[in-house]
């Protein structure tokens, strides 16, 4: 009974062309308020060069021979690819499936909860990587793209955006309500924040912790990949973490549809 | 002429943990009615509803919609309904006429349709004003008007309105009461649940009364009301005087006394009533036709339900 139940939640789900129907919902709606969507990810970047990069950076010496804003640049395009598509398919799924009774409205169409879900990841994933171009933008501007490698980014924009929007998506099957995402968001999305290799190199914290960091936390191989790239230095790890990601993506992605199915049809 | 099933359910059955919501009911919905399925709160209208437009999957037992079986085939079924849920659930993201060009695209209608038919529908539903508001700056009647339009939106064979009139004014509900004439006249299979029994007296040519999951009645409403009630229901102030004299006239009649008033059931013809109330002048006293509401409440009871 029990294993059935763990079996069930890794069912493949039934998904066709429509999945981009629900996507471009979401896309319409962005359209509307863009305005609103590219302040933060222009802004939010400038800020944090300014005071961490330029203004703290004076006071830190070269990490692995670079400066202080190069080494946290490509650390703001993680972070923002790991906040965009988490807040979009914790909070922004939860409101439509909750308050607004979207997705109620949608499968009374031909298009199947499982669409439903699957283009809300989607979705969430795209939100990564319309952001993080646009922090890759405002780094450039800075003038600190070293490698024309960094055209690779959005596309790991889309698929660590695709793996945090899956994570994000369990969630929210498990949230009885919505002031339930503050549990995630200051145990799971802080912690990453501060301690993925963002601010300071992994290898500055006890090696329990930088196990830690690398075998459960999505961030860390974020930022190896966004580094890697915008500096043009490509290491055999990195695939370790292109695994990593390969395999807890498409594990998550299937479980939360399930989780969510199993939440919302009664 | 034997009219076409539309929808043919056996034995249906939903289970939520341990509440029974539908108990096994058998049913039909003939091609081109208007099908009133009425019951007092938690009678089970809301559940068999989302059953045929497989929103809910089923517990037990066999429902067919247009010749399709709804657990297996829940796309080609949902193509040809359009519903109008009863809570509102229009895309506050979007202004009126995109909510319709939105809802049309999920069914997969070409862009150039769509802008057509919308245009219609907003017509038809007198919303052309209001064709650039957003959702929020629209009254309770409009957005019911709304999920109409949207409901339609597909062209479906079968439309279900879950409480379509609850909550609006009286104008908005006659407008609604015609618009779904209309409908009805151009051949859409109609399913309505409500609360109103006038409602359901005036649209349905049949109506299912149901309570604690099971069908407990059905028929044309007129029918009904001759079979259960009768023609006429006198209506009296209470004393043991006038009781007497009402049991001994009437023996054959049902009595129901309530808040002090006595009202007085019987299948005897028109003017019985008003015969008797020439040989017994009595203060207070009127008489009514009997109505669908007085077979809703002899075969549901009058208790409250939560």
């Amino acid at each position: 009974m029990k294993l059935d139940r763990i079996a069930s939640g890794f069912k493949r789900p039934e998904l066709t062309y429509r999945v981009w129907k629900v996507w471009m919902r979401n896309f319409d709606v962005f359209k509307k308020t863009w305005k609103v969507n590219f302040f933060p990810p222009l802004l939010e970047p400038i800020f944090y060069l300014i005071a961490l990069g330029v203004g703290l950076g004076q006071f830190v010496s070269k990490i692995e021979g670079l400066s202080y804003i190069q080494f946290i640049a490509p650390a703001l395009i993680a972070i923002s690819i790991m906040y965009s598509s988490f807040f979009e398919c914790t909070y922004g799924s939860f409101v439509r499936m909750y308050y607004q009774k979207t997705f109620d409205a949608i499968i009374s169409t031909p298009i199947n909860i499982e669409e439903v879900i699957a283009g809300e990841m989607l979705w969430g994933a795209t939100r990564s990587l319309i952001s993080s171009s646009i922090v890759l933008g405002v780094i450039a501007a800075f003038g600190l793209i070293t490698s024309p490698l960094f055209l690779l980014i959005p596309l790991v924009a889309f698929f660590c955006g695709l793996m945090f929007s899956a994570i994000a998506m369990c969630f929210t099957s498990l949230a009885p309500n919505i002031d339930f995402f503050n549990y995630p968001g200051f145990l799971f999305i802080t912690p990453m924040f501060l301690l993925s290799g963002t601010f300071f190199p992994l290898t500055q914290l006890p090696s329990f912790m930088q196990t830690f960091a690398q075998a459960v936390l999505p961030l860390t191989h974020t930022v190896f990949l966004t580094r890697a790239l915008l500096l043009g230095n490509l290491e055999t790890r990195l695939l370790l973490s292109l695994v990593w990601i390969a395999i807890v993506t498409p594990v998550f992605f299937i479980l939360s549809i399930n989780l969510m199915k199993r939440k919302l049809i009664k | 002429m034997v009219a076409e099933v539309l929808i043919r359910a056996e034995n249906l059955s939903k289970k939520y943990d341990d509440y029974l919501a539908v108990d096994s009911i058998n049913f039909e919905v003939f091609k081109g009615e208007c099908c009133g399925f009425l019951g007092p709160n938690g009678a089970g209208k809301t559940t068999t509803i989302r059953m045929i437009h497989c929103f809910l999957p089923v517990a037990s037992g066999k429902l067919n919609v247009a010749g399709l079986n709804v657990s297996e085939k829940p796309r080609e079924i949902k193509k040809a309904i359009g519903v109008a849920p009863q809570e509102e659930n229009l895309d506050p993201d979007f202004t009126v006429l995109t909510n319709l060009l939105v809802y049309a695209r999920y069914f997969d209608v070409p862009k150039a349709t769509a802008l057509k038919r919308s245009e219609e529908l907003l017509k038809f539903f007198q919303l052309e004003e209001k064709r650039n508001v957003i959702i929020d700056q629209l009254s309770t009647g409009m957005k019911r008007r709304l999920i109409l339009a949207r409901a339609l939106i597909n062209e479906p064979q079968i439309l279900l309105l879950d409480e379509p009139t609850t909550g609006l004014d009286p104008q908005a509900r006659h407008m609604i009461w015609d618009k779904i004439r209309d409908l009805r006249k151009q051949g859409v299979t109609i399913i309505l649940t409500t609360h109103y029994m006038d409602e359901a007296a005036e649209l349905c040519d049949r109506t299912l009364i149901m309570d604690h999951g099971k069908i407990i009645e059905q028929g044309a409403p007129a029918e009904l009301v001759k079979k259960h009630i009768g023609e006429e229901v006198l209506e009296v102030d209470y004393n043991d005087q006038i009781m007497k004299t009402l049991q001994e006239k009437f023996p054959e009649a049902r009595f129901e006394v309530l808040n002090d008033r006595i009202r007085v059931f019987t299948t005897q013809p028109h003017g019985v009533f008003e015969k008797f109330l020439r040989e017994h002048p009595t203060s207070g006293a009127t008489i009514r036709n009997a109505n669908l509401e007085d077979v809703f409440l002899k075969l549901t009871g009058r208790r409250l339900r939560e």
